[in-house]
C-alpha cells in the first residue's frame, strides 16, 4: 500500500514493484526478475559479490553512511564461529517512515539482499529486528519469510545451490536508542538497548558475539539491484563516491508528503518545489533538516544550490542522514522545535552514559524554561556550553544526536531565542496553525 | 500459566530461533506476544517467562523496564498513542495530543475508568510523512484530525471492529489509503 502518490521526477530502482497488485507476494516478486541476482551471486564468488558492491558505492542508508561493501569486506572470511546477517529494521529516527514503505511493498527484495549477504559472508543465519510499533510489518515479513520457504528460497541447499540460509523476524519492543547497531545487538540477546565499547566491531563480534553483518533495511533492498543490472550500473545513478537512490522522506510543512526515490545529487529546491509541491499555503522556508531530527538544520540560506547527497550536505556542516528531510516554514518557532526534539533524545536517553543522560535533561529543561518566557540571556549560551560538552563525549552518537541539532538551531536562530526573553510568551505559538 | 495454543506455538518458534544455549533472545517477544493476550506484562508473566528461558525474575524486571511498549499495569482496550514528536508537531500534532486527552478526560498513560481506552503521548512511529499519525494498538491511522478522531474514537466505544488490538494487517491497511484525501 501506498501512502502518498508518487512523482513522476523518482528514480525508481528499490521501488520498481510499487504499486503492482499484491507487490508484497513471491509470485509478483518472481514474475519481476524476483531472486535472479540470489541465483547470479550464488555462481558468483563471495570476493566478486564484495567488489561488486564496492563498485555500486552504496553506501549504509540508515544514516551514518558508511560503504557497505567495505563493512562486509572487514568480516573474517574464515571463523570458527558461525556468522550471522543482522537487519536494522528499527526505524525510528523522527522524519523517517522509508523502510516501512520498504518491508510493506516489497519484503522479498529485503529478504533477496539478506540472503546476497549471507553469500558474500559465508553467513547461513539472519534476524531482521523490526521495531515494537511495526507489528503489522512483522506479519508481513512472517508471511514472505514463509513463502519463501515454501518456494526454496529459504532453508536447506537453496535452489539446488547447497547454500543454506534460516531466516526470523524479532521485535523491538520500544526504544530509539534500539537502532543503534551496538545496542540493538544487545537488544537482540535479550538485553537492556545499551551500546557496546567498540572496537570489536560488529563484523567480528556482532550478534552473539559471533562475526556479524548489521545493515539497514534500504541498504540490503538496494543490494539485488546491484548484483543484477552490476554495481556500475548503480553508481552511475548517483554521484561520484555515493552511489545509486535514495528513499527520502518529505515531511513537514510541505504540500505533498510522502516517500519518494530520488537519485542521490537531486537538488533541493527541486525537490521541495517539484516533487513535494512546495511549503504549505505559499510560506517561505526556514529551517531545513535533511536527514532525521539528529543532523544539524540547514537555513534557507544555507540549502540555496545544495543537493541531496552526503557531500553536498557535509560541506554544509549537516549530514544526509536517514532521509528523514523536515520542512520548516517562516511560521514555525525554533524554540519549540528544539524543545521537541530534545524531550525526545530525553526519552530515548539509555542513561549509559552521563554526558548523555543528563545533558539531555538539563536541556530539556532549559528549553521548556525558555519556551515559557521564563529564560534567561544566560541561558543561550548555557544551551550551547552543554550541547559541546555532549558531543564526542559518549559511547554511541545519541548524544552527539542530541547537541548537533540544538547547537545548530541556538547558533543560527539566536534572535528567536532573543525574542523569548523577558516572560513574553511564545511570539510565534499563536500562528502554529495548519490548514 | 496458560496460553492460547497460538501463543504456546509462538513461544515454541521463538525458543527455535536462536543459536543453542542463546534462549534469552526470546525474552523481550515473549513478553511483547504474551502482553498482547495477558493484557499486561503481569508478576505471573515474568516468572513464567523467567522460568521458560531459565533465567531470574530480576533479569526478566531488569530487561523489560527498558522498554516502553512494555506495560505493567493494564492499558484500554484500545490503547491511544498520539505521536507529537517533530514532524507530527509540525503538523499540529500536539493540539491533536491535547484535544484526545480531553475528549478521553485522561492525560498520559491515563485510563478511563470503565477500561476502554487508554492514551499515551508517544514518540516518533514511522508516520513522518503522513503526519500528524496516532497508532490504537498496533494500527495506524494518518492526516488524523481532531474529527477524525472524535470519529474513530466514537466507533471504537460503539465496537466498530476498526481497531481490535493485535489488529490484522488488513486493519491497518485501511488507513492512510490512497484515497485518503491527505493535505491539500
Amino acid at each position: 500500500m501506498l501512502y502518498n502518490e508518487p512523482s513522476p521526477l523518482e528514480t525508481r530502482v528499490l521501488s520498481r514493484l510499487f504499486g503492482l497488485p499484491n507487490s508484497a507476494s513471491i509470485d509478483t516478486y518472481l514474475a519481476n526478475q524476483g531472486y535472479e541476482a540470489f541465483r547470479k551471486a550464488a555462481g558468483m564468488t563471495p570476493e566478486k559479490i564484495i567488489e561488486e558492491m564496492k563498485i555500486s558505492n552504496l553506501r549504509g542508508r540508515g544514516g551514518a553512511g558508511f560503504p557497505t561493501g567495505m563493512k562486509w569486506s572487514f568480516v573474517p572470511r574464515t571463523s570458527a564461529k558461525p556468522k550471522y546477517i543482522v537487519v536494522n529494521a528499527d526505524e525510528s529516527e523522527p522524519g523517517t517512515c522509508k523502510d516501512r514503505v520498504l518491508i510493506e511493498n516489497d519484503p522479498h527484495q529485503l529478504i533477496e539482499g539478506v540472503l546476497i549477504a549471507g553469500l558474500a559472508v559465508d553467513a547461513h543465519a539472519g534476524y531482521i529486528y523490526v521495531r515494537g510499533e511495526y507489528r503489522y510489518l512483522i506479519e508481513i515479513l512472517d508471511k514472505a519469510i514463509a513463502e519463501a520457504y515454501e518456494k526454496g528460497f529459504l532453508g536447506k541447499n537453496i535452489q539446488g545451490t547447497g547454500f543454506d540460509f534460516e531466516l526470523y523476524t524479532h521485535t523491538g519492543a520500544g526504544a530509539y536508542e534500539c537502532g543503534e547497531e551496538s545496542a540493538l545487538l544487545e537488544s537482540l540477546e535479550g538485553k537492556r538497548g545499551i551500546p557496546r565499547i567498540r572496537p570489536p566491531f560488529p563484523a567480528v563480534a556482532g550478534a552473539f558475539q559471533c562475526p556479524t553483518v548489521l545493515n539497514n533495511v534500504e541498504t540490503y533492498c538496494a543490494v539485488p539491484a546491484i548484483i543484477r543490472d552490476g554495481g556500475a550500473a548503480f553508481a552511475a545513478l548517483g554521484i561520484p563516491k555515493a552511489g545509486g537512490t535514495k528513499m527520502t522522506c518529505l515531511t513537514g510543512h510541505i504540500n505533498k508528503p510522502g516517500v519518494y526515490e530520488l537519485k542521490l545529487g537531486f537538488p533541493v529546491k527541486q525537490m521541495i518545489e517539484e516533487v513535494g509541491g512546495g511549503i504549505r499555503m505559499g510560506h517561505k522556508l526556514k529551517a531545513f533538516i535533511p536527514g532525521g531530527s539528529s543532523c544539524p538544520v540547514l537555513t534557507a540560506a544555507e540549502v540555496e544550490g545544495a543537493t541531496m547527497d552526503y557531500d553536498s550536505m557535509g560541506s554544509r556542516k549537516s549530514m544526509l542522514g536517514s532521509g528523514g528531510v523536515i520542512i520548516m516554514d517562516d511560521h514555525t518557532c525554533m524554540v519549540k522545535a528544539a524543545l521537541r526534539i530534545m524531550k525526545f533524545y530525553a526519552h530515548e536517553s539509555c542513561g549509559w552514559c552521563i554526558p548523555c543522560r543528563e545533558g539531555t535533561t538539563w536541556l530539556k529543561k532549559i528549553l521548556e524554561r525558555f519556551h515559557h518566557g521564563e529564560g534567561t540571556r544566560a541561558d543561550i549560551n548555557l544551551i550551547g556550553d552543554i550541547s559541546r560538552n555532549m558531543l564526542g563525549r559518549t559511547f554511541c552518537p545519541l548524544g552527539d544526536a542530541a547537541a548537533m541539532p540544538t547547537l545548530s538551531i541556538v547558533e543560527k536562530f539566536r534572535g528567536e531565542f532573543e525574542d523569548h526573553l523577558n516572560g513574553k510568551p511564545c511570539p510565534y505559538e499563536h500562528e502554529m496553525v495548519t490548514a | 500459566m496458560t496460553f492460547s495454543p497460538e501463543l504456546e506455538a509462538r513461544f515454541e518458534k521463538l525458543l527455535k530461533s536462536y543459536p543453542p544455549g542463546r534462549q534469552r533472545s526470546a525474552l523481550i517477544p515473549m513478553l511483547m506476544y504474551a502482553q498482547d493476550e495477558v493484557g499486561c506484562v503481569s508478576d505471573e508473566l515474568i516468572d513464567e517467562v523467567a522460568k521458560r528461558i531459565g533465567v531470574t525474575t530480576l533479569v526478566v524486571n531488569e530487561v523489560m523496564s527498558y522498554y516502553s511498549m512494555l506495560h505493567r499495569k493494564p492499558l484500554g482496550k484500545y490503547h491511544v498513542q498520539v505521536c507529537t514528536n517533530i514532524s507530527c508537531l509540525l503538523n499540529d500534532g500536539d493540539k491533536l495530543y491535547e484535544h484526545a486527552c480531553k475528549k478521553l478526560g485522561v492525560s498520559h498513560k491515563g485510563v478511563t475508568p470503565d477500561g476502554t481506552f487508554s492514551l499515551e503521548e508517544v514518540e516518533c512511529m514511522g508516520a513522518c510523512s503522513w503526519a500528524p499519525a496516532i497508532q490504537v494498538n498496533y494500527d495506524f491511522h494518518h492526516f488524523v484530525t481532531p474529527e477524525k478522531l472524535d470519529q474513530l474514537l466514537d466507533g471504537l466505544k460503539d465496537g466498530s471492529p476498526g481497531g481490535a488490538r493485535n489488529g490484522s494487517p488488513g486493519g491497518s491497511r485501511k488507513n492512510g489509503s490512497p484515497g485518503d484525501p491527505g493535505r491539500k
